[in-house]
């Protein structure tokens, strides 16, 4: 379960670093979400990767570290609340500059 | 259990939340219910600097011993920097006052709560929740920057929000390592386990460490990674950009409290894990923002990069890492913050007397008034930035020089500060001769300052004049303030007293 959790962070990781290099903006926003998706899984593993363990020391012989689940409860109101910023932000500049990318340059015609 | 350490969040929190629910119609209400809550801040920082004499003070939230439990500590650190925000945040409401805040909505809910992002990672104990004020103050700024939207400020604010939430997706990396190998995020607890580590752990905590410092560096706009800072600090209306002062001074704040505390001296393999690169790395920011000062176009931009050299300054005095060396930084930090405060809300008083296209740009513009008193302050204020006696900038950078250990550290940190001061001040005496001497007989001249705006300023810099005549009283507490913050120990005592052997 490690290899397989371990292996979908790091795709997740890949496709949003390549799309954060792109350069216009919905596929950065796109690429920070996947981004964030990672990064929430990955805080969620810090705890160790249990089945069927409580999450109470005691009770059974194994138990689940509940901490990083409320670690990650708040990376994602926080992680979600800025890509909807985030979203909001790019359709004004779309509209503001009439381009969606995110240097300066212009379109190639 | 004193409460005094969490009021500097309580009354922004509670005052922000007021503010937000108040109709549009009351700003009479709004504004004064605004300022006086950010003046309430001056006394309340000024008390809990006198309190943290007798030692840092401990507030468990919900009464949690940690580092079960989430803890503020409030050292002479802490509370020197809350008094420093208290007094720039005062200044930038007072100008904001006099019709920046109603050019947008949510000005004085925002204000407030930038106010306790940035009090809360000054406060907070622990590493998850200097993450969540660090969301709280990025947020708040975030807004702040798009308040009075101009569509420069959407592209700059998009540049500034799409880097700071790839910084924020590092920073949860690396508090999710070292959560995993030290199963604690308590920054005390932290720093004990560090001197416990498996060998074979290091590595792996050396990654999350220098992961964790990257991400302040980029809060801080060291280089490489300030090219947002000057586009983002230039767009933003005065007083927003003021107050924007102080925040790449959060981020330095949190690698000098992090590194010292966690991989401080008892870490054994991991001890001074990062002084290395941050101390090139701080000298590289001040040659960049150097550059950056000598090709600045507009007034607001050559400010926002003398915040880039005061941050490589601030990052060298750190990376220094001795007692005499930190207290000469501390003295640097609060001076640069609010001369660079200063700065800011002056340009947004000349850019809005010079009007129309040339606003701030140094170009030949319409004739300033009142120029004995506008350009006196600029004067002073550039005087002051570029470190030249008598005013405050020449004693900070008096102390971080004669502070630097001999050898090729000396050598580094004189020919960059002093070497990086000379087109600080070619580049201030360029801006004020544009400003004030090169007219365009075309434009009619401006007239009108506003005298609140002036004072605004001037308060800052008569602050500045007072960190010169108060040296000495000032220089022991700093000096008592470094040795603190050096103290590891002494933290490690006060936060956890039941483990490590105190009475219980």
């Amino acid at each position: 379960m490690e290899l397989l959790y371990a292996i979908l962070l790091g795709v997740l990781t890949a496709c949003g670093v390549y799309l954060v290099l792109r350069a216009r903006t919905f596929p950065v926003v796109v690429g920070l979400t996947l981004l964030s998706y990672a990064v929430n899984l990955f805080l969620f593993a810090a705890g160790r990767l249990h089945t069927g363990a409580p999450p109470v020391i005691g009770r059974a012989p194994a138990y689940t570290d509940p901490l990083p689940q409320a670690l990650v409860l708040t990376a994602i109101v926080i992680g979600f609340a800025l890509t909807a910023f985030a979203l909001i932000l790019s359709l004004r500049a779309l509209g503001a500059s009439g381009h969606d990318r995110v240097d300066d340059r212009k379109e190639k015609p | 259990m004193t409460h005094l350490p969490i009021l500097p969040l309580l009354i922004p929190l509670f005052t922000g939340a007021l503010l937000a629910m108040l109709p549009r119609q009351a700003l009479t209400l709004g504004r004064s219910v605004s300022l006086a809550a950010v003046l309430a801040q001056i006394p309340l920082a000024a008390w809990l600097v006198i309190r943290t004499q007798a030692g840092p003070l401990v507030y468990a939230l919900g009464n949690w011993p940690a580092p079960f439990g989430i803890v503020l500590v409030a050292d002479r650190l802490a509370a020197i920097l809350l008094f420093t925000t208290a007094v720039l945040a005062a200044a930038a409401l007072v100008y904001a006052l006099r019709g920046d805040d109603t050019q947008g909505r949510g000005f004085h809910s925002l204000f407030q709560f930038q106010m306790l992002g940035v009090n809360g990672a000054f406060l907070t104990g622990d590493l998850f929740n200097l993450f969540v004020f660090f969301e709280i103050l990025l947020i708040a700024s975030y807004a702040l920057l798009l308040h009075g939207r101009t569509s420069e400020r959407v592209r700059a604010g998009l540049h500034y929000v799409l880097i700071n939430i790839a910084g924020s997706s590092f920073f949860l990396i690396s508090l999710g390592a070292l959560y995993a190998i030290a199963g604690t995020l308590n920054m005390a607890d932290l720093s004990r386990r560090m001197a416990a580590l498996p060998a074979t752990d290091a590595p792996l905590v050396a990654a999350a460490g220098s992961l964790l410092t990257v991400v302040f560096c980029l809060k801080a706009a060291a280089f490489p990674l300030y090219f947002w800072l000057p586009r983002a600090y230039s767009s933003a209306a005065a007083p927003v950009a003021a107050v924007f002062a102080v925040l790449t001074k959060v981020g330095l704040y949190a690698i000098l409290r992090v590194n010292v505390l966690i991989f401080g001296p008892e870490a054994g393999a991991l001890s001074g894990l990062v002084f290395d690169w941050l101390w090139i790395a701080a000298l590289l920011t001040i040659a960049a923002g150097a550059i950056g000062v000598l090709a600045a176009d507009s007034l607001s931009r050559l400010i926002a990069y003398l915040v880039v050299v005061s941050a490589g300054t601030i990052a060298a005095g750190i990376a220094l890492g001795n007692r005499e060396a930190l207290a000469a930084t501390l003295y640097y930090l609060v001076h640069s913050t609010w001369i660079a405060g200063a700065l800011f809300l002056l340009s947004g008083e000349i850019s809005r007397l010079r009007g129309g296209d040339t606003a701030d740009r140094l170009v030949a513009g319409p004739r300033l008034p009142r120029p004995m008193l506008l350009g006196g302050l600029f004067l002073a204020a550039a005087v002051s930035a570029a470190g030249l006696p008598p005013l405050s900038g020449f004693f900070a950078k008096l102390f971080l020089l004669s502070a630097a250990p001999s050898g090729w550290a000396t050598l580094g940190l004189y020919g960059a500060v002093l070497g990086g001061s000379l087109p600080v001040i070619v580049a201030l005496g360029r801006a004020g001769s544009a400003l004030w001497w090169r007219h365009d007989a075309a434009q009619a001249p401006a007239a009108g300052c506003d005298a609140v705006r002036l004072a605004a300023a001037a308060a800052l810099l008569i602050a500045g004049v007072l960190l010169v005549v108060f040296a000495e009283p000032l220089w022991t507490s700093l000096e008592a303030a470094a040795a603190e913050v050096m103290d590891t120990q002494g933290y490690i005592r006060a936060v956890l007293p039941a483990v490590s052997g105190g009475s219980t």
